[in-house]
This record gives structure tokens, C-alpha cells and sequence, in this order.
């Protein structure tokens, strides 16, 4: 009976492995939707060295770039040119996810034009201003604000639209002060955006805290709050959240994966379970720690489930701020 | 003193065998990518980081390796620019103007190595500048504002007015071209895409790199093509002219110039060595008032200020992704991006926390430009017989690098259909008797301008007063104002 037993689990092991190898990438590749060097490719660096030391693929994996549009080209292009090549991931953010509720990648495309297969974590929307500036709690700069919003200029490294606008809109409207009075300055990228900070020409910075160590360790700048539902771990966990100041105002960066929209079950359900075996592995959490970014792991049809919601979340924040119709 | 002690720390990193083995490699490397028309420092930079990175370098190392790749790029610029009128990275644009007529003169020995002396002089006098204000100078970038830009970039178009001298109307017409190609893309003001044709390529605007290959190399090639076809090809002669001392002291004092303004343009974050150099041109072109008539038909200050200000803005970009943390180039994006894979952090703490990484890169870069003029010189008597190369060869060879390079940038073929129908309107430009550098340079200059009197505009709440906010604001008003009548008032002070 035992060897019976034996048998039968070797068998179902054998089962499982002839499973899970029913799809093997030849060419595994990361496609960046941006310039090298940005937070795209960030992105696909956590999932080709994690990957690595995860010792999960047999082949290494090959990071590719197709800037534009905050992925709009690469979106394009898969969805025209190989909608179903199962070896490709593209990495995506919450950015990306915005655009696309806002119609921005296309007329005709939107969330279902793809397969959401796994994260790579997180970061979190902070609220800042120059260490020298006289407000010292979340309270403090609202209550200022309220006074003259439009006597207030808030500045990031994104348009009308973006997300880090969005940060600034969600602030204002947990302070219950119109968006639209909202005087926003648009730069190109965080980095320029901090520097308009430091030079004392906008006052307020809606911008990431995983891109602010350097910053916060010189002390040229003050984070006011975090955008995060409960308070960071490590050495953000001085921070108050938004919320702990009474102010509604969350917004999570998420980081992530998809597969073109014809990828084959296979494919699909062979990179979600090296999601799901990565989760647990060392070598991946460390990397994406490395990367700046905070765990926050999902894969499969429950990430899918749940982009397709943020998706339609962010369509309503983008017809209550006034972008959409 | 104490910053002495730094450099010599500096200078032990960037003399280790390996480090210095890197530097040379980088150098060599970057000179190459630098001269292939369409492959620029960005790709050369972008396509060594993951090997670098693979290779397990620690993190000085690699970044002398890629640092090394960007200025050697710089220099290598020059050498397509000059010779096929063909700028080899965007840096080169301006060169093209002086350099390539002194070429078709059989000069192209003698401009190669004027350029290279300058590029020299203007990158070891940024890094001077460097060394000396590095904390100072990252104060007085974070000062530049928007206000400040605004009036940087219209002094540049002052300068620009009159650079293709003869054909103002001209001149001015092709600036604007540039401006309509400029307003391509998502309106950061307002979040609209503005004529993207629903060709999500153009949501980011028209890629800058794309428009000056397309420009350049597709209309020379279709020049050349044209001369085939009348059967009028003729060989540029290849003069064994080289670069002579009396050369080199006609322009010190241009090469002088263009070196601090091509610096500080660097350092402002947001502006490379494209517009480094333009202004410089632009600069040299007014002092030289009355005894201009050779700008644009090979004079050699109109050669040397913007090879010393490509240079000098290429060292100068690396001050605010130090000091700073914040690129002042597209290139500097990608090695901020190299260093952030290393888990360095750049910003305020970096000199103070790894000196080694900050020191040692800015002594690599004095290594790094002296082997670069030392292996430039005696190469130019192989690059100058590329002239000699039959022209049914050289077509070709420059359509597939231009094509393999424009492919490398977006990995679509998009991209390559704009190039070509972006060269034939040049093509046709041309024979219309435009110039293209203004195409260019009103591309680059308006996107600036308009981010930024926009920015302004909104800080202030649409009041223009703000343009006028502060003495760096009225300064560079007053000298866009004596840009603009000077050479009148001068014209009546000398007919009386």
C-alpha cells in the first residue's frame, strides 16, 4: 500500500512537472515600454534578475526597449504585430493603467487588450516640500491652502492627466478644495520636478517615495505624508500616512507585467505560476527591494481581475477631475 | 585645498589598471558609436549598461566605462558631421555648418583636428570649472527657473535670427517648421494630444534623433544620388592640410568662450549639448560683427565654438546628476539610471558618502580626454580617407547605418518611414535653398521654450510679470535685447 502511495504521488509529481513544462519561452524577453534607465526599465530588471537568482528559466531573460506614450507603442505593437507571442512580458504602471482609462493608448484599445500576468511590487505617492519650508504636518499645508488654493503652486514630473497629477487632485479633493482651482506645473520627470522644488519655484511635490531616498538622507526635502493605506516598514516608517492625518488621500504605484492579448492559456498560466514560485523565493523579494519598490505580489487571473477594476476606478476619477466626458 | 585631496583620491581610482583599461575602451568605443551617423552616445550607453552590468563591475568602474562612451561620443561626433554632413549625434548639428564646407574644400584634415583640439580644451575646461564650483555651480542650476529658461531660449533665437546670415526670411522659415514639428505630442499643459494623427508614435512627440537623421543623412544621401544620376559626381579632394598653431590662436579666445557657455548650459538641467552648441555658434557669429561673411562657408571659429561647447556641455551635464541626482541630459538620464542599478543613490550625500564614485569619474574624465585627443590626432589621416571612399559605396553604407540606428532607438519600423519621408522634405528644402539646422534647432529650442513659458505662466497665474522676477531673469533679457539692435546701433554709430 505504501509503495502504492509512493508511486501514485511520484506519478502526479510527474504529472505536474509535464504540466508546468507543457509551455517553455525559447526567447524570453522584458520589453520596457520607455528609454533605458527609467522606472520601466527598473521594472524588467526586477523580473530578469529575479528571476536569475530564483534560478527559474532556463534561458536568460533579454530586456527590450520601445519607448513612447507611456507604453502607448509598445501597446500598440503587441496588440498589431504578435498579439500572441507567449515570450515577451511587458512591464506596465499604474501610469500605464491611466492612460489607458483615459483613452490614451489608442481609440480602439483598452484594459481587455491584454493579459495582466504578474507584479513586481510598489511604490507609494508622497506629499513633499523643501526642508525649509514652514509647514511641518499634512495639517498645517492644507490648512494654508484652503486659505488661497490658486495663491498655491503645485509642480511633478507629469501632465495634466498623469499620475502624478493625480496625486496632486486627490490631495485637493480629500481637502475638500476644488481640483480645477488647483495651480499645477508640469515638468518632464520627477528629477526635474524635485529640482524645481529645491529651487524654491513650486512649493508643493506630489511625487513617489521609493525615488526619494537620496533626497531624504541629504535632508533637502520634507515628506509631509505618504500616500500608502498603512504606515511603510524600515526607513519610510517615521512617516505619517495621509490617513493618519485625517486626510482620504491614498495612491499606490503599482508595477507589473502583462502578455499580449492572444497568448495562449498555456503561456499565460506557464508565467503566472514562475510569479507564484518567485513570490516565495529569496532571491526575488531581495531584488525587489534593491529596486526600490515595496512587496506587493499577485499574479494570474487574480491580478487581471483586479488591473481591469483600477482601470474602471480610474475612469471615474478621470470623469470627476474633469478629463473625460 | 581640501577639494585637491579629493581629485588625488580621484585620480588613484581612475589610474587602477582596470579603470584606466576602461577608460580607453570606453573612449574608443564612444568615438566609434559617436561617428556612425543615427547611433549616438544614448544607444552606445544604453546598449553597454546591461554588459556592464553583467559583467560585475563595482560601480565606479562601470561608470568610467559608460562615462567614457558619452564624451568619447562627443568627439566622434564631429567626424561624420565634417566630413559626410551627416551629424553623427545631436551634439554635431551645428558643426555640420562650418565643418563640412571646409571638407569640400579639401580642408577636412585641417578641420578634424582644429575640432579635435577644441573638443579637448572644452571638455578639460569644464571639468576645471567642475573641480572649482561644483557646489556652487549645482546652487545656481536649482536657481534657473522657468522664467529663467524662457528668456535663455529666446536669446538663443536672437542668435539664431541672423546665423544663416544671408537668407534671414529663410532662416526664419525653417525655424518655425521646427516649431510645428515641436507642438507634435501630449500637451503637458493640458494633457491633450495635439496632432498625433492617432499614431501613437507621435503621442510623445516626433523623436528628436528621428528628425535629424531623416534630415540629414536620407536628403545627403538623396544629394548624393541626385549628382550620380546628372553624372556630375565629383571627388572631394582630401588635403593633407593639418591643424597649425596659427589656426589654433585665431580661435582661443572663441574656443575660450564657447567652452563656458557650452559648460553652463550643461549644468542648467534639461539642456544638452545640441543647444550648447547652438548658442555658442550664435555667440561666436555676433562678436564676430562685420567680419562674419565667412560663417557658414568653413570659417574655423564657426568649427571650433561648437565643437568646444558640444564638449564642454557634455562634462557640465554630469555636475547636476552628481551633485543633484537630476540629469541635465538625456544621456546623463541613462547613466543616473546605471547608477541607481548599482544602488548608488546621487544626490547631495554622494560626494560626501562615496567620493570615490563622484572623484574617481571626474579624474577618469581627464584621463579619459587626453587619450581621446591622443588617439583622435593620428587617426584623422585614416577617418579623412573616407572622403576617398567611391561614392556607390558610401551611399549604401550610410543608408543601412542611418537605418540600423533609427531601428535601435524605438525597435519600430515606424520610425523608419517618417525617416525617409522626413529626407525627402528635407531634400526638397534644400534645393529650395533652406538650411536645416535652424529645422533643428527651432525642434529643440521650442519644446524648451513653450514647457517652460508655460511652467512660468502657470506659477504666476498668467502674469507676465514674472518673465521679469529676478536679476538672472533681467540680465539675460538685456543681453537677448543687445543680441537683437546691437548690430543696428552699430551700423549707425559706424556710418556717422
Amino acid at each position: 500500500m505504501k509503495t502504492f502511495k509512493k508511486s501514485l504521488l511520484a506519478l502526479s509529481l510527474i504529472g505536474m512537472t509535464s504540466m508546468a513544462s507543457a509551455y517553455e519561452p525559447s526567447k524570453p524577453t522584458c520589453i520596457a515600454p520607455a528609454k533605458p534607465g527609467g522606472g520601466f526599465d527598473l521594472t524588467c530588471r526586477v523580473v530578469s534578475t529575479g528571476f536569475e537568482r530564483a534560478h527559474l528559466l532556463n534561458a536568460p531573460m533579454a530586456v527590450k526597449f520601445m519607448p513612447g506614450g507611456v507604453g502607448a507603442v509598445a501597446y500598440n505593437h503587441i496588440n498589431k504585430v504578435n498579439p500572441d507571442d507567449g515570450d515577451a512580458l511587458v512591464a506596465f504602471s499604474s501610469g500605464s493603467l491611466l492612460n489607458l482609462a483615459q483613452g490614451k493608448f489608442g481609440k480602439d484599445l483598452d484594459e481587455n487588450d491584454a493579459r495582466w500576468v504578474g507584479t513586481a511590487g510598489v511604490d507609494y505617492g508622497a506629499i513633499m516640500v523643501s526642508s525649509d519650508a514652514p509647514w511641518q504636518t499634512l495639517g498645517e499645508l492644507v490648512e494654508d491652502m484652503r486659505k488661497d488654493p490658486s495663491a498655491f503652486v503645485l509642480g511633478a514630473g507629469g501632465g495634466v492627466g498623469s499620475q502624478d497629477w493625480m496625486k496632486a487632485a486627490i490631495l485637493m479633493k480629500a481637502s475638500g478644495i476644488d481640483p480645477k482651482k488647483m495651480r499645477y506645473v508640469a515638468y518632464e520627470g520627477g528629477g526635474e520636478a524635485v529640482a524645481a522644488l529645491m529651487g524654491g519655484h513650486i512649493k508643493v511635490y506630489p511625487g513617489d517615495i521609493g525615488e526619494m531616498k537620496g533626497q531624504l538622507d541629504a535632508g533637502k526635502v520634507r515628506v509631509l505624508a505618504v500616500m500608502s493605506p498603512e504606515r511603510l516598514e524600515g526607513e519610510f516608517a517615521s512617516i505619517p500616512t495621509a490617513h493618519e492625518q485625517g486626510y482620504n488621500a491614498e495612491w499606490t504605484i503599482m508595477r507589473g507585467y502583462y502578455l499580449g492579448p492572444k497568448v495562449s492559456d498555456e503561456a499565460y498560466q506557464y508565467w503566472s505560476n514562475k510569479f507564484a514560485e518567485a513570490y516565495k523565493t529569496e532571491g526575488f523579494k531581495q531584488t525587489v527591494a534593491e529596486k526600490g519598490l515595496m512587496p506587493f505580489y499577485m499574479h494570474g487571473e487574480a491580478l487581471d481581475e483586479y488591473v481591469k477594476v483600477r482601470v474602471q476606478d480610474m475612469r471615474e476619477l478621470a470623469k470627476a477631475a474633469g478629463l473625460l466626458k | 585645498m581640501e577639494t585637491l585631496g579629493f581629485l588625488a583620491t580621484g585620480f588613484s581610482v581612475a589610474l587602477a589598471p582596470m579603470n584606466l583599461a576602461l577608460v580607453l575602451i570606453g573612449c574608443f568605443v564612444g568615438t566609434l558609436i559617436g561617428s556612425l551617423p543615427g547611433i549616438g552616445p544614448i544607444n552606445g550607453v544604453a546598449i553597454l549598461l546591461p554588459l556592464a552590468y553583467a559583467m560585475g563591475f563595482p560601480p565606479e568602474s562601470a561608470l568610467i566605462l559608460l562615462a567614457g562612451v558619452y564624451y568619447g561620443a562627443e568627439y566622434g561626433g564631429r567626424i561624420s558631421s565634417i566630413l559626410l554632413n551627416v551629424p553623427g549625434d545631436a551634439g554635431a548639428i551645428m558643426t555640420t555648418l562650418d565643418g563640412y564646407p571646409l571638407a569640400q574644400k579639401g580642408e577636412g584634415g585641417r578641420a578634424l583636428a582644429l575640432s579635435a583640439v577644441a573638443s579637448f580644451v572644452g571638455s578639460i575646461g569644464a571639468l576645471i570649472l567642475i573641480v572649482l564650483f561644483a557646489p556652487m555651480l549645482s546652487d545656481l542650476a536649482l536657481k534657473f527657473g522657468p522664467s529663467e529658461f524662457v528668456w535663455l531660449m529666446t536669446f538663443a533665437f536672437t542668435c539664431l535670427a541672423t546665423m544663416v546670415g544671408s537668407r534671414p526670411l529663410k532662416t526664419t522659415i525653417g525655424v518655425v517648421i521646427g516649431l510645428l514639428l515641436a507642438t507634435v505630442g501630449v500637451d503637458s499643459g493640458t494633457g491633450f494630444l495635439r496632432f498625433t494623427m492617432d499614431i501613437p508614435n507621435f503621442f510623445d512627440g516626433v523623436d528628436f534623433l528621428v528628425v535629424v537623421i531623416g534630415m540629414f543623412a536620407i536628403s545627403e544621401v538623396l544629394v548624393l544620388l541626385e549628382s550620380w544620376l546628372r553624372n556630375d559626381m565629383k571627388m572631394t579632394p582630401v588635403g593633407k592640410s593639418f591643424v597649425s598653431i596659427s589656426d589654433l590662436l585665431a580661435v582661443k579666445w572663441v574656443v575660450l568662450r564657447s567652452t563656458l557657455i557650452g559648460f553652463v548650459i550643461g549644468v542648467l538641467p534639461g539642456t544638452g549639448a545640441s543647444i550648447g552648441s547652438a548658442v555658442a555658434y550664435g555667440t561666436e557669429k555676433r562678436f564676430a560683427e562685420g567680419n562674419d561673411d565667412q560663417f557658414g562657408k568653413g570659417d574655423i571659429r564657426g568649427l571650433a565654438a561648437p565643437e568646444a561647447a558640444n564638449n564642454a556641455s557634455a562634462a557640465g551635464s554630469m555636475l547636476p546628476m552628481l551633485t543633484l541626482g537630476i540629469p541635465g541630459s538625456g544621456t546623463t538620464a541613462i547613466l543616473l539610471g546605471a547608477l541607481l542599478m548599482f544602488n548608488i543613490t546621487p544626490g547631495p550625500l554622494l560626494f560626501e558618502q562615496q567620493p570615490e564614485i563622484a572623484w574617481g569619474l571626474i579624474a577618469s574624465m581627464f584621463v579619459g580626454n587626453l587619450a581621446l585627443l591622443v588617439m583622435n590626432l593620428p587617426l584623422i589621416g585614416m577617418f579623412v580617407r573616407l572622403l576617398s571612399i567611391k561614392q556607390s559605396y558610401l551611399v549604401p553604407i550610410i543608408v543601412m547605418l542611418t537605418f540600423i540606428g533609427i531601428y535601435s532607438i524605438h525597435g519600430d519600423s515606424f520610425d523608419l518611414y517618417f525617416m525617409v519621408v522626413l529626407g525627402v522634405f528635407a531634400f526638397i528644402l534644400r534645393k529650395l535653398g533652406f538650411s536645416l539646422a535652424p529645422v533643428i534647432l527651432g525642434l529643440v529650442l521650442g519644446e524648451v521654450l513653450e514647457d517652460n513659458l508655460r511652467r512660468a505662466l502657470s506659477i504666476s497665474g498668467g502674469d507676465w510679470g514674472i518673465l521679469f522676477n529676478g536679476p538672472i531673469t533681467i540680465t539675460l533679457a538685456i543681453a537677448t535685447l543687445l543680441a537683437l539692435v546691437g548690430p543696428f546701433v552699430m551700423k549707425t554709430l559706424k556710418k556717422r
